[in-house]
C-alpha cells in the first residue's frame, strides 16, 4: 500500500534520514519504533508531506506521491494524526470533528456517530472547547478528526505521549479496532512493549537508518530494541 | 504595604496615570534646538497652575474624550449584559433550566440583540441626514466615518478573522484612489482604451484592482508568518507610497491630481450628477457598507471562514485536514482588499483629488486601531469602534475645542489604544473565541469564559 524506498531527508546541511526503505501492506499496523532523535517524527512528517525528501520515491497505492504538498494528502486517503495532537483549542469536540470532514463534500453524520460510539467520551464533551480536554480526551479526538476524512491509512505520531497508562491501553485498543474496521495504520511509538503488543510488524530506527525490522511478536523479545533504546550498537 | 501595592487594580491606575503624565508632556508647547526643554518647562512649570495640572493643555481633552467614550461603551455593555442575562437577574429558577438549553436560548437571543441593533442603527443612518443638515457635517461623515468603517471592516477579515497582521493595509485604499484617477483620466497615464470613463466604472475596476494587488502580494508573501508577515506587509505599504510619490510621469508625483470627475449617472432619460452635496455619497457609501457587512458576515461563518479559524488556530493541523493555507490567507487578502478598494473610489471621487501624503503608515495604522479597538474578529465590535472613535475624530475636525491641536490627533489614538490594552485587551466588544485565545496565551488553559458565566454547577461537571 505505501511503499518507501531510499528516502532521504535534510534540515539544511544536516541530514536527518539517510535514505531509509520500508513498506506498509493494506490492512495491517506497522510500528517504527526508536530512541529520541532517531528519525521517526522525521520520517512522518515526510509522509505527510510536510517535509519533502531530497531524493527517494513514497508510493502509495501505485502513484507516486513524494512530492504532494501536505493539504493535498487527506483527499488521497492518508490522514495524519500530528506529534503533540494539535487540536484546534478554541473549538468546540464538535467543530474538530467538522473540521477533520473539511475536504468532504457528502454527507457525514454517520462518521461523526461512529467517532462517538468508538470514544464515548467525546459524545459527552462534544459542546466543550478542545483547549478544556484532558490529554488522554485531546488524542482520542485528535484520531477521531483525522479518522472524519475517511482515510485508508491512518499515521500516528506518538498517539502515547504524555498519557496515564489506563489511557494509553484505551488508545491502542481503538486504534486495533480501526485497523479490524479496514484501515491500515502506521504508529511511531516510544513506548515500544505496548506498539508491539498491538502491531503486526515492526521497523526499529537508529540514528536516521532503518537498524532491522521484523514480525513484532519476534521483536517483543528481541533483545536487540532494548539496546537500542538504551544507546547500545546493536550487532 | 507589600500587598497594597500589589493590588493589580492599583497598579493599573498607576500605569493610566503614567500614561496621562507622558502625555501632559507630549502635548505641552515644543522646545526648541538652543533650549530642548523649554516646551517641557512649559507645560510644566507654567507660574498660573501647579505643575502644569490646571492649566487648560490638550491632555484635558484627552481625558475628556475617554471618559466619554468609556461611558457610552459601558453603558450599551451594561444594557447588553443586563438583557442577555435577564434570567439571571430574575433568580433561581436559572439554576434548573439545564445548560444546552440556556447556551442555545443565550446565543439565539445574542443574535437577535445584535439583528436590533444593526436595523435601529440602519433606521438611525438612513435618517441621519435629515437630522444633521450642515453639510461640512456630512461630509465628514462620509470621509472620515464610513470610509473609515469600510477599511476597518475590511482589515477586520485580514487580521480578525484570518490572523495575519496587515500593516500596509493603506496600498490597497491608494491603489482604489488612483485606479479612479487612472480610469476617469485624471493621471499623467492615459486612461484604459483611452476614454474617459464614467467614476461608476471606476468602482468594480478599483475592486477588482485592489483584489488583484492582494493576491499578488499575497502569493509570495504569505508563505511566512506572523512578524515576518507584518514587516513585509509594511513595506509593501511603503513601496506603494513611495511608486506613488515618485512616478510623475505615471501618477502625476507628489502633488497627485485634482481632476477626477464626480459621479454622474447618464441612462437614457435619467441624469444624475453627484455634485458638491455630500448626501448622495452619503447613500451610496452607507450602501456598500451594508453590503460588505452582510457579504463579511456570511464569510465569517461559511466554509471559508471556519478554514480561516483553523488557519489562524494551527496551520500544521489545517494542512493535515486538507486546508490550504496559502489559498486561504490569499483570499482574506483579496477580499479585504475589495472593501479598500470601494473606500478609495468614494475617497477620490468625493474630495475629487488623490495626494500621496493621505496613503502613508500612520493612516495604516489608525485602521489597525479601529479594528483592535472595536475588537478583532468581531464586525459588531469594528462597526460600533469604528463609528465611535472616527465620529470623535469627526466632531474634531469640524468644531476642535480651543485646546486640540489636529497634529496631536494620532497620539491621543495611540493613548488611547494603550489604555485599551491595558484595560480590555481584547477590545469593546470582542469576537468569543478571539477573547478565548486570549485568555488561554495569558494563563494556559483558562477555564471557558462561558462555564464562568453560565454557572459554577457547570465548572464543577467538567472536574
Amino acid at each position: 500500500m505505501l511503499i518507501v524506498k531510499d528516502a532521504v531527508v535534510r534540515y539544511g546541511a544536516i541530514e536527518a534520514l539517510h535514505g531509509i526503505t520500508f513498506e506498509v501492506k493494506q490492512g495491517e499496523v506497522v510500528t517504527l519504533l526508536g530512541a529520541n532523535g532517531a528519525g521517526k517524527s522525521t520520517t512522518l512528517r515526510m509522509l505527510s508531506g510536510l517535509h519533502a525528501p531530497s531524493s527517494g520515491t513514497i508510493t502509495f497505492e501505485g502513484n507516486d506521491v513524494t512530492k504532494v504538498k501536505a493539504h493535498m494528502f487527506s483527499s488521497m486517503g492518508i490522514s495524519h494524526v500530528p506529534e503533540g495532537r494539535r487540536i484546534f483549542p478554541q473549538m468546540t469536540v464538535q467543530e474538530n470533528l467538522e473540521m477533520g470532514a473539511f475536504g468532504r463534500k457528502d454527507n457525514y453524520d454517520e462518521d461523526m456517530e461512529r467517532m462517538f460510539t468508538l470514544f464515548p467520551i467525546l459524545k459527552e464533551r462534544r459542546k466543550q472547547l478542545g483547549g478544556n480536554l484532558s490529554g488522554g480526551e485531546q488524542q482520542m479526538l485528535a484520531i477521531s478528526r483525522a479518522m472524519m476524512s475517511h482515510p485508508r491509512l491512518l499515521l500516528l505520531d506518538e498517539p502515547s505521549m504524555g498519557l496515564a497508562p489506563m489511557i494509553i491501553d484505551q488508545i491502542f485498543r481503538i486504534i486495533g479496532e480501526i485497523r479490524d474496521a479496514g484501515t491500515t495504520v502506521l504508529v511511531v511509538e516510544q513506548n515500544a512493549a505496548q506498539a508491539l503488543r498491538l502491531a503486526d510488524r515492526g521497523y526499529v530506527m537508529e540514528n536516521g537508518v532503518i537498524a532491522f525490522s521484523d514480525d513484532a511478536a519476534k521483536l517483543l523479545h528481541d533483545p536487540r530494541v532494548r539496546a537500542v533504546y538504551l544507546g547500545e550498537s546493536v550487532d | 504595604m507589600k500587598n497594597f501595592f500589589g493590588n493589580p487594580r492599583l497598579q493599573r491606575y498607576g500605569r493610566t496615570l503614567l500614561i496621562l503624565l507622558l502625555i501632559i508632556v507630549m502635548t505641552g508647547p515644543e522646545g526648541n534646538g538652543s533650549q530642548p526643554t523649554s516646551g517641557f518647562t512649559g507645560s510644566f512649570g507654567n507660574h498660573m497652575s501647579f505643575f502644569g495640572f490646571f492649566y487648560p493643555q490638550r491632555w484635558v481633552v484627552f481625558v475628556l474624550l475617554a471618559g466619554i467614550i468609556y461611558g457610552v461603551i459601558s453603558s450599551v455593555k451594561l444594557t447588553v449584559h443586563w438583557w442577555r442575562n435577564r434570567a439571571i437577574f430574575r433568580g433561581d429558577t436559572y439554576q434548573r433550566i439545564s445548560r444546552t438549553v440556556v447556551a442555545t436560548k443565550r446565543r439565539s437571543r445574542l443574535k437577535s440583540t445584535r439583528l436590533g441593533f444593526y436595523a435601529l442603527g440602519l433606521a438611525f443612518a438612513l435618517y441621519f441626514p435629515h437630522l444633521v443638515t450642515d453639510q461640512s457635517w456630512q461630509t465628514l461623515v462620509v470621509q472620515d466615518v464610513l470610509v473609515y468603517l469600510l477599511l476597518a471592516l475590511g482589515l477586520n477579515v485580514v487580521t480578525g478573522f484570518a490572523g495575519l497582521l496587515d500593516l500596509g493595509y493603506v496600498a490597497f485604499y491608494a491603489i482604489g484612489a488612483y485606479t479612479t484617477a487612472w480610469v476617469t483620466g485624471s493621471l499623467p497615464t492615459p486612461p484604459p482604451f483611452g476614454v474617459h470613463w464614467n467614476t461608476f466604472v471606476a468602482i468594480p475596476v478599483a475592486i477588482v484592482f485592489a483584489m488583484l494587488c492582494g493576491v499578488l502580494l499575497g502569493i509570495p508573501t504569505l508563505r511566512l508568518r506572523g512578524d515576518y508577515l507584518a514587516i513585509v506587509t509594511l513595506g509593501f505599504g511603503e513601496i506603494v507610497y513611495l511608486f506613488i510619490n515618485n512616478s510623475y510621469g505615471i501618477t502625476g508625483g507628489s502633488t497627485g491630481t485634482n481632476q477626477i470627475p464626480f459621479l454622474s449617472f447618464h441612462l437614457g432619460p435619467i441624469k444624475y450628477l453627484w455634485g458638491l452635496i455630500p448626501e448622495p455619497y452619503y447613500y451610496l457609501t452607507l450602501a456598500f457598507v451594508v453590503i460588505f457587512l452582510i457579504v463579511f458576515s456570511s464569510l465569517e461563518h461559511s466554509r471559508v471562514g471556519r478554514s480561516w479559524v483553523a488557519i489562524r488556530e494551527d496551520e500544521v493541523a489545517a494542512e493535515s485536514l486538507g486546508i490550504h493555507p496559502l489559498k486561504y490567507k490569499v483570499m482574506a487578502f483579496a477580499i479585504g482588499a475589495a472593501s479598500a478598494g470601494f473606500a478609495g473610489v468614494v475617497t477620490a471621487s468625493q474630495t475629487l483629488f488623490v495626494t500621496p501624503p493621505t496613503f502613508t503608515i500612520s493612516f495604516s495604522i489608525n485602521i489597525l486601531v479601529l479594528v483592535i479597538f472595536g475588537g478583532m474578529g468581531s464586525i459588531f465590535g469594528v462597526v460600533l469602534g469604528g463609528l465611535v472613535v472616527q465620529g470623535f475624530v469627526a466632531y474634531l475636525t469640524h468644531s476642535p475645542p480651543s485646546v486640540y491641536n489636529a497634529a496631536d490627533l494620532y497620539m491621543y489614538l495611540g493613548a488611547l489604544l494603550v489604555v485599551m490594552m491595558i484595560y480590555r485587551p481584547a477590545g469593546l466588544f470582542p469576537s468569543r473565541r478571539r477573547l478565548r485565545e486570549l485568555h488561554l496565551i495569558e494563563g494556559g488553559v483558562a477555564p471557558d469564559t462561558l462555564q464562568v458565566e453560565i454557572g459554577a454547577h457547570r465548572v464543577q461537571e467538567d472536574v
